[in-house]
This record gives structure tokens, sequence and C-alpha cells, in this order.
């Protein structure tokens, strides 16, 4: 294959990847973000409390995060045709990455929330503020850098996970590895796929860590700490 | 105006004789894993308005309990919280959340933390704004009155700064302009000194003290340190597992034989040179201070009389002066000077002698 060949090959991939990705991960942080919070808030001692919802969220949480991408895909079949009204294609992959990514973000959301300290919600409960305020003015802001890199986390892992919705004729890059690569033999091709994929992750990545060390620097964790660094550099 | 921490104000009292948070029978107890834990066993604690009123007590006697109940961040088993003449205990409802009128009534209550609580992802000047977003005053009312709250705290110049750029006194002094953001009468402060150095604990005691004086702001603190009760307070509370059990104002603490916290307001050392021989600590406060009794009882009993210490201090902003002096003979021998000294009107105690008393008492 020659590169003229090639070129708009990629090109396509990449867009399909780019599209079924980005979709999906908001889709993922729309669903994911109130359901960890709530995993949080339901739990024992905490704002809401529901032993009962926290118990059967957590499950359908677990199973959900619990099954195989390719199976996922497939058990959604029916939803996916009434949503997007097709199984193949882009949309209908989207479906079922969301899916399996809302669960496996929600956990990200919900550790990451559990970390802020108790004491900023008292703060606020004594300031007068109900719950609501207590996730928008608290949970949420003091979280944020951990919010983002779960949010990397999840993107890299759907990056992941849309290699095989080319099963489904969605495309993207991780279908064109399988099928010229590994299918054909076309080794060079195959090669270039990695190699985008693998820009690409650490592309994403750096922007995360970075993003999320940026909000970070302010927060109370990072006070003395340059300064130590320096000291024990320095000794 | 800004306060300048440290200076000495002018030592007039804002406080009057209305209780501001009285509290009732107040018992809590917490539930958990079938153990059952006493914190607060029948509560009465009355503190008057424009007043600094101290709660001390070991860990675990059931101070923060208290404090916490006062604003309902935790519900009280039975028993009444007033503050500001209205009942809190019966605006709660039954469920565990907080309805609209316990939340309106809690901001007009001021709470400082010990470990600040200041949110790491906002601004000094943001932190302070954070109870005007949740009263929903205008972002020009906000920035006003933070602006205003910083200078009063003497921080006006951090207004851009992260928390995590200041010191720990500094840090309490956005908790306290915050915990002012919503013109409280009340301010509630649970251990707001203990993270601090002492240096540090005195400034902030002393913007405590002023904005008592200057705004006639009411604050009940929680403490574990005699200092800050000395240095502070108009009234003080003693609790031990979870009940009070000495209460009043300093001077009335001071007047009180036997008083644990009078005692460890003003310590005093000294033990008597011989078997018979008596100590006897002797407290002036105001009037008598002035009267040449220690001379008179020596000439008038013709005794020889040992000071093995004495003190004069402010406590909660009253002069107040303390001697230990040892008499010749026992107790039974000096019970005429004893009689003498308390007839001038002064409080005269007797160490060891309550311990005999029982004893005695018990046969
Ligand atoms: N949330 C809780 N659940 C169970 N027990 C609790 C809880 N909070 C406090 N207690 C118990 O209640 C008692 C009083 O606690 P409290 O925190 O009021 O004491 P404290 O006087 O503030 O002590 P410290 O000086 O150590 O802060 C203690 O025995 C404590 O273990
Ligand atoms: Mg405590």
């Amino acid at each position: 294959m020659t590169w003229s060949e090639m070129q708009p090959l990629l090109e396509q991939a990449c867009w399909d990847t780019l599209y079924m990705v980005g979709w999906s991960t908001l889709i993922a942080v729309v669903g994911g973000l109130p359901l960890g919070i709530l995993l949080v808030l339901t739990d024992r001692g905490g704002l809401l409390q529901n032993l009962v919802a926290n118990k059967v969220i957590g499950q359908i949480v677990n199973i959900a995060r619990s099954l195989p991408f390719i199976i996922l895909m497939v058990a959604l079949m029916t939803f996916t045709r009434w949503i997007t009204g097709t199984t193949i294609g882009r949309e209908a992959a989207i479906v079922p990455l969301a899916i399996g990514a809302i669960p496996f973000f929600a956990r990200l959301v919900e550790t990451a929330v559990r970390e802020v300290d108790h004491g900023l919600v008292e703060a606020v409960q004594a300031m007068g503020g109900n719950t609501w305020t207590v996730v928008r003015k608290v949970l949420v802001p003091e979280s944020l850098p951990s919010l983002i890199s779960s949010t990397t986390t999840t993107i890299v892992a759907l990056i992941g996970y849309s290699a095989m919705a080319g099963t489904v004729g969605a495309g993207g890059l991780g279908d064109i590895a399988i099928r010229y690569g590994y299918q054909r033999f076309e080794t060079q091709l195959m090669w270039i796929t990695v190699a985008i994929l693998a820009v690409v992750i650490s592309v994403i990545q750096f922007a995360g860590d970075y993003a999320a060390r940026s909000l970070h620097r302010r927060g109370a964790h990072s006070g003395p700490a340059p300064k130590l660094r320096l000291l024990k550099a320095a000794s | 105006m800004p306060l300048c921490p440290g200076t000495p104000t002018p030592a007039h009292s804002t406080v009057t004789e209305t209780h501001v948070i009285t509290t009732t029978d107040l018992t809590k107890v917490y539930r958990s894993r079938g153990r059952e834990v006493t914190a607060l066993d029948g509560v009465d604690l009355h503190v008057r308005e424009g007043e600094v009123y101290g709660v001390i007590g070991q860990s675990g006697a059931g101070k923060s309990s208290l404090i916490r109940c006062v604003n309902l961040l935790e519900r009280p088993t039975s028993g009444t919280v007033t503050v500001a003449g209205q009942d809190l205990t019966a605006l709660a409802g039954r469920g565990p959340r907080a309805g609209k009128e316990l939340r309106q009534a809690r901001s007009r209550i001021g709470m400082v933390f010990q470990h600040f609580n200041l949110l790491s992802s906002r601004t000094v000047q943001d932190n302070v704004e954070l109870p005007l977003e949740i009263l929903g005053k205008s972002g020009t009312e906000r920035s006003r009155k933070a602006l205003e709250l910083l200078d009063l705290v003497g921080l006006a110049d951090k207004a851009k700064a992260y928390p995590a750029q200041l010191s720990g006194g500094q840090k309490q002094r956005v908790g306290i302009a915050r915990a002012l953001a919503g013109d409280p009468k009340v301010l509630l402060s649970d251990e707001a000194t203990s993270a601090l150095d002492p240096e540090t604990t005195r400034s902030i005691l002393a913007l405590l003290r002023d904005l008592n004086r200057q705004l006639g702001l009411t604050v009940l603190l929680i403490t574990h340190e005699m200092d800050v009760v000395k240095s502070v307070c108009d009234s003080a509370a003693l609790m031990e597992n979870g009940r009070i059990v000495e209460a009043g104002t300093v001077s009335e603490l001071l007047a009180t034989p036997g008083s644990e916290l009078a005692a460890a307001l003003f310590p005093l050392d000294g033990e008597a040179s011989g078997e018979d021989r008596t100590v006897v600590d002797v407290t002036f406060q105001g009037e008598s201070a002035t009267q040449p009794v220690i001379s008179q009882l020596a000439r008038t009993y013709n005794i020889d009389i040992s000071i093995l210490g004495a003190a004069i201090d402010t406590v909660g902003g009253l002069q107040v002066g303390r001697m230990r002096i040892e008499l010749p003979g026992r107790y039974e021998d000096n019970v005429v000077p004893i009689g003498f000294l308390r007839e001038k009107g002064l409080q005269v105690d007797v160490p060891g002698r309550e311990a005999v008393l029982a004893k005695e008492g018990a046969k």
C-alpha cells in the first residue's frame, strides 16, 4: 500500500475514533458524575444516607463494570437499535461505549469525592447550605483535579474499547489496525496506526495531567511541597 | 475600621442579662453498631448576650458535641436549644436533613473550626463570599462585604491569595471573616486556636475579644486550654463526662469556695513547711484588694504569717489577686484568724481541708 492509499484511510479512521470517543466520554461524564456523587451521598453517614439505594446503585455499577466490552455490545443490540435506529456504524458504537464507561467513570468519581475533607462539608452546612450547595460548592470544585485525572483515564480506556467497535463497522484507528494489519498483513499500515494511537494517548494523558496539576498547585496539598523537594535535592 | 491584633481595647463590657444561647436538659447519645456513648448528659447552658463564654474540659468530655448541637450540626437526642429567641430543635423537624428554616437560622450563627475548613479551590476573598452566595447576595454586594471583613481581620492584602499560601493564623482569620459574613449575633468556635502556636493563639484570641467588644458579638468557645479561658472569657463552664460540673461568670467562679475552675484559672504553688501549720488561700477581687488585710491580721492576732506565693492577674477583664499564706498552728488553732479574713470580705480556701471535711462527713 502506498502512502497516498493509506492517507485517506487513516484520516477517516482518526475522525471516527475522535467522534466515538468524544461523544461517549461526554455521555460518560454526564452520567457518571452524578452517579458517583450519589454513591457517596447515599452511603452510611452521607448527606442523603439511603443504604438500600446505595446497595442497588453499587451492584448495578459493579455488574456493568465486570462485563467484557464485546459482550456488553452484543447484549445492548436491541437498546442500541431503539436509540439510534441501527446496530452498525459510529453512532451505534457510541451507545455501548458510553454505557460501559458510565459505571467505570462513576467509580472513579466516587473515589475522588470521598477524598474531600468532611470538615468542608460541615462548614457549608453551618453556613446554612443545603445538599445541592454542598455538591456544587464543595464536592465538585474540591475534587476537580482528581475528576480531571479520572476523565483522562476514562478517555484512554475508551480509545482502547473503541478498537473493538470495528466489529460493528464503526471504523476508527483500532479497526484499521485489526483489519489491515492483522487480517491483510499490511504491517506498515498497522505500525503507523499503532504510532498514531500511542501519540494520541500520550498527548491526552499529558494534557490531562497538566490540567489536573495546575489546578492542584493552588490547592492545600501543594503548599510547602516544592520547598521540601528543593531541600532534598540540595542535601 | 481595621482591628489591630494585640492592642488592648477599652474594657467596656457589652454583656447584657438576656440569654442568647440556652440549652435545656440537652442529651446526646451516639449509637453506632449496637454501642451507645452518652456524649451529653443533661446539659443546661446559658450564654448571655455580648459575652465570651468558654467551655473547657478534657478530651471526650463532650465539648464538641455540645457546640455542634447548638447549631444542630448534630441532632440532640433530647432537650432543646434556643439561639436568639428561636427554638432550633423545633425547627429541625424529624428527618435527618436540615429544612429551610433551620438553614436560615444557621446562616445567622457563625462558626469557626480547629482546622479552618477553607475551600482550597477558592481564593481568600471567594471563601469569605461563600456564605453570601448561599444567602443569594449579588456579586457587587458580596465582594464589598468580603473586602470589608478581610480588612476587619487584617488581611486586606491577601484577598487574591489561595488558602495554601497562608499561615495557620492567617487561615483562621479568613475563617473568622467568613463566619462573620452573614452578620451573625453568635459565633461558635470549636478549638479555633488548638492548631496554632502560642503567639498566634494570642493574636487570634485578641481578635475574637475585639470583635466581641466592637460588634457586640456573643462568642461561645470550646477549648481544652485554661489560658484561653483566662485571657478572653467573661464566663466559663467546666465539662466532665457529658455534664457541666461548674459554670458561671469568672468572678462568680473565683468567689466559689473549692471551685476547680477558679483554682485552675489561678493556680498557686507552695506546700506547708511543717505538720503544725495551716495553708490558706486568699482571693481578693475589686475593693478588698486595696485593704491591708494581711498586716491587720498579723497585728490583731500577733501571729507570724509567711507568704508562700502570690499573684495578681487579669482574668476575663477582672483584676484579681490571690495569695497563699501560712499560719502557725493546725487548722483548729486558726479558726478565728480565718474567720477574720472572711469577715473582711475575702474569699478564703483551705487547701486539703475539703477532703478532710468530706471524710469526717462520711464517718
Ligand atoms: N460521631 C460520633 N459517633 C460516636 N461517638 C462519638 C461521635 N462523636 C463523638 N463521640 C463520642 O462522644 C464523646 C464526646 O465526644 P466529643 O467530641 O464531644 O468530645 P470533646 O470534649 O470535644 O473531646 P476533644 O477535646 O477530644 O475534642 C466521646 O466519647 C466520643 O468518642
Ligand atoms: Mg472536640
